[in-house]
């Protein structure tokens, strides 16, 4: 054991921040964890500290405030320790740099953001074939294209963002090709507008992809890819206002890199471990934790806020986790009813004001399940185990009703990402064959999070070296 | 090693008005690579002109980065013996990384 604390936070973006910091100030003390070398999560991500101060200028500022003002407050932060384990108590198992770490504390705030959604196509396992997210990695952190020609697509805000910072970069964009229809970018323009700085930010980017002369093909999709030499060909086709493929004249591609992303999902890895309640909420990524007013779990001690407990944007993150780092020191008696009251009133009308903007991207980035319903039988879902759709309708047909059953069937979300990246597929495919959402259920969160490196957890032991008590007298 | 025989850091991948770290070099797969300090392994490999860093363990497809994010597990790599993603390994100087394909 390495020391106890009254709180650990799980992940240092913008509500992780902001939830430490909140705790801090009441006079907690609080551990913030990462896995990240610097706080900002993915939305703020840090550029490497190897790369030069023109690059580091590049940063938002946003991010760039976060991290100062972190490192100004006494919150401990241990970032590169990536979390494996959470156990009720609470303890949090970790391994860093220099082995495994754990730690206690009376209570935890969950704020582990979002991870990205694909919706399966043939090729998609291809070298070159990256999500959305992926690429604004490359690009803010890494100052890197993902080749000399891409094509961008998928729905929701990163399209656009990926797309502006190829071209800011200096790359080529062959076409961005987008799910949704202009109408749905406009239908909820009064919510968009709410957020002026992201507003105009959106008008502009549109402005640099008209100048570019960069086609940009709405309600279309993408039917495949196959490897040609070192590039791709990339098949691309009409869909209607559901998602489903539409019978016409499919265009073809040839590129570089492909980008691809069909909005987030909430990474719930400590809730479901720990068996907190869940609901399930489309607009909010799929499977959430079940929380109260004030961001507590079903579970006394456990919180989560930011993306982790439905997405809601960076914006809305901030707030949210300030909110529930308060929540904590209210609940752990540093903060009495009329302070906390006090504090939280201004805080939860500026929460709703950001989250008119997040509920207007979500909407975006919602799953279309005809989208889902059109996969085609041999196309691999599952990319760690190489499971098709067909397999899992197969098991679905066979009498698999939940997303476990179709795992132990098939081994469908049994690798190495832990059904991270194909779970909300899985769900929506085996809803497909009429079994309820919420029946279908969710993969059971399980330890590791992360494959680990046995050696890195028990250094090896040599038998001579072993302690052994003396025999018991006979 | 000639300059010829290994990668050239001047990749289209890379963004020109980007100050980078210092140069390192690495081996992967037997090739050396050059790269800067601060890339991670997975975008060295890529400006490299290398994305596919494993096989699949069922139909041994091609399988490289794809999350960028430490999520999907896509881009393991084994470095210096130990199985890693490349996403979130930083490049050092000297490292001997071979494909994270499971024998």
């Amino acid at each position: 054991m390495s020391g106890e604390t009254d709180l650990i936070v799980v992940g240092g973006g913008p509500a992780g921040v902001e939830a430490a910091l909140a705790a801090s100030e009441r006079g907690l003390s609080v551990r913030l964890v990462d896995e990240a070398p610097q706080a900002g999560g993915q939305v703020y991500r840090a550029p490497p500290r190897a790369f030069g101060a023109k690059f580091q200028q590049k940063a938002d500022p946003i991010g760039v405030r976060l991290r100062d003002r972190l490192r100004a407050s006494a919150v401990q932060t241990h970032f590169d320790h990536s979390v494996w384990s959470a156990s009720p108590g609470y303890r949090i198992d970790a391994l860093g740099p220099d082995g495994a770490v754990s730690w206690r504390a009376r209570a935890v705030i969950a704020a582990t953001g979002a991870q990205e959604r694909v919706v399966p196509f043939p090729g998609w396992t291809l070298p070159g074939v990256t999500g959305l997210a992926g690429a604004t990695i490359m690009l803010k952190s890494q100052g890197m294209l993902p080749g000399a020609v891409t094509l961008v697509a998928g729905q929701g805000p990163l399209l656009l963002a990926v797309a502006i910072g190829i071209l800011k970069a200096g790359g080529k964009l062959a076409a961005v090709i987008d799910l949704a229809s202009q109408a749905d970018w406009l239908a909820d323009w009064p919510a968009i507008a709410s957020q002026p700085r992201l507003a105009l930010r959106g008008l502009a980017w549109q402005a640099i992809l008209r100048r570019a002369g960069v086609p940009v093909l709405y309600r279309h999709a993408i039917r495949s890819a196959e490897a040609q030499g070192d590039q791709l060909l990339v098949s691309v086709g009409a869909v209607d206002a559901e998602g489903a493929p539409v019978a016409g004249r499919d265009r073809s591609f040839v590129v570089d890199a492909l980008t691809v992303g069909n909005g987030l999902t909430a990474s719930t890895d400590i809730t479901r471990l720990m068996r907190a309640e869940h609901r399930f909420d489309s607009l909010r990524g799929g499977w959430v934790p079940q929380l109260d007013t004030d961001f507590r779990t079903t579970l006394p001690g456990l919180y989560v806020a930011g993306d982790g407990a439905g997405i809601a944007g960076a914006a809305a993150a901030a707030i949210d986790g300030r909110l529930a780092g308060l929540a904590v020191a209210h609940d752990l008696g540093q903060c009495d009813d009329a302070a906390y009251q006090n504090l939280i009133a201004p805080l939860r009308r500026s929460a709703l004001r950001a989250r008119k903007f997040g509920t207007a991207m979500a909407k975006l980035m919602v799953l279309r399940p005809a989208q889902v319903a059109a996969i085609a039988d041999e196309t691999i879902v599952c990319r760690c185990e190489d499971v098709t759709q067909g397999e899992i309708c197969t098991a679905v047909r066979e009498g698999a009703r939940g997303v476990n059953q179709v795992k132990a069937w098939t081994r469908c979300g049994m690798g190495p990402c832990q059904g991270r990246i194909c779970g909300d597929i899985v769900g929506q495919l085996v809803t497909g064959q009429g079994n309820a959402r919420e029946e279908a259920g969710y993969f059971t969160g399980r330890t590791p999070f992360r494959p680990l490196p046995l050696d890195e957890l028990a250094p090896p032991i040599a038998y001579g070296d072993l302690q052994l008590p003396p025999p018991a007298p006979l | 090693m000639s300059e010829s025989q290994s990668s050239s850091p001047h990749s289209f991948h890379r963004a020109t008005d980007v100050e980078r770290g210092a140069r390192v070099r690495f081996v992967f797969d037997g090739r050396t690579i050059e790269a800067y300090a601060g890339e991670s392994v997975a975008a060295a490999l890529m400006a490299a002109g290398v994305r596919t860093l494993r096989a699949s363990p069922r139909t041994e497809a091609p399988r490289g980065a794809f999350c960028w994010m430490g999520l999907c597990q896509e881009c393991v790599v084994i470095a210096d013996g130990v199985r890693r993603p490349a996403c979130r390994l930083e490049v050092r100087d000297g490292m001997v990384i071979m494909p994270g394909t499971v024998p």
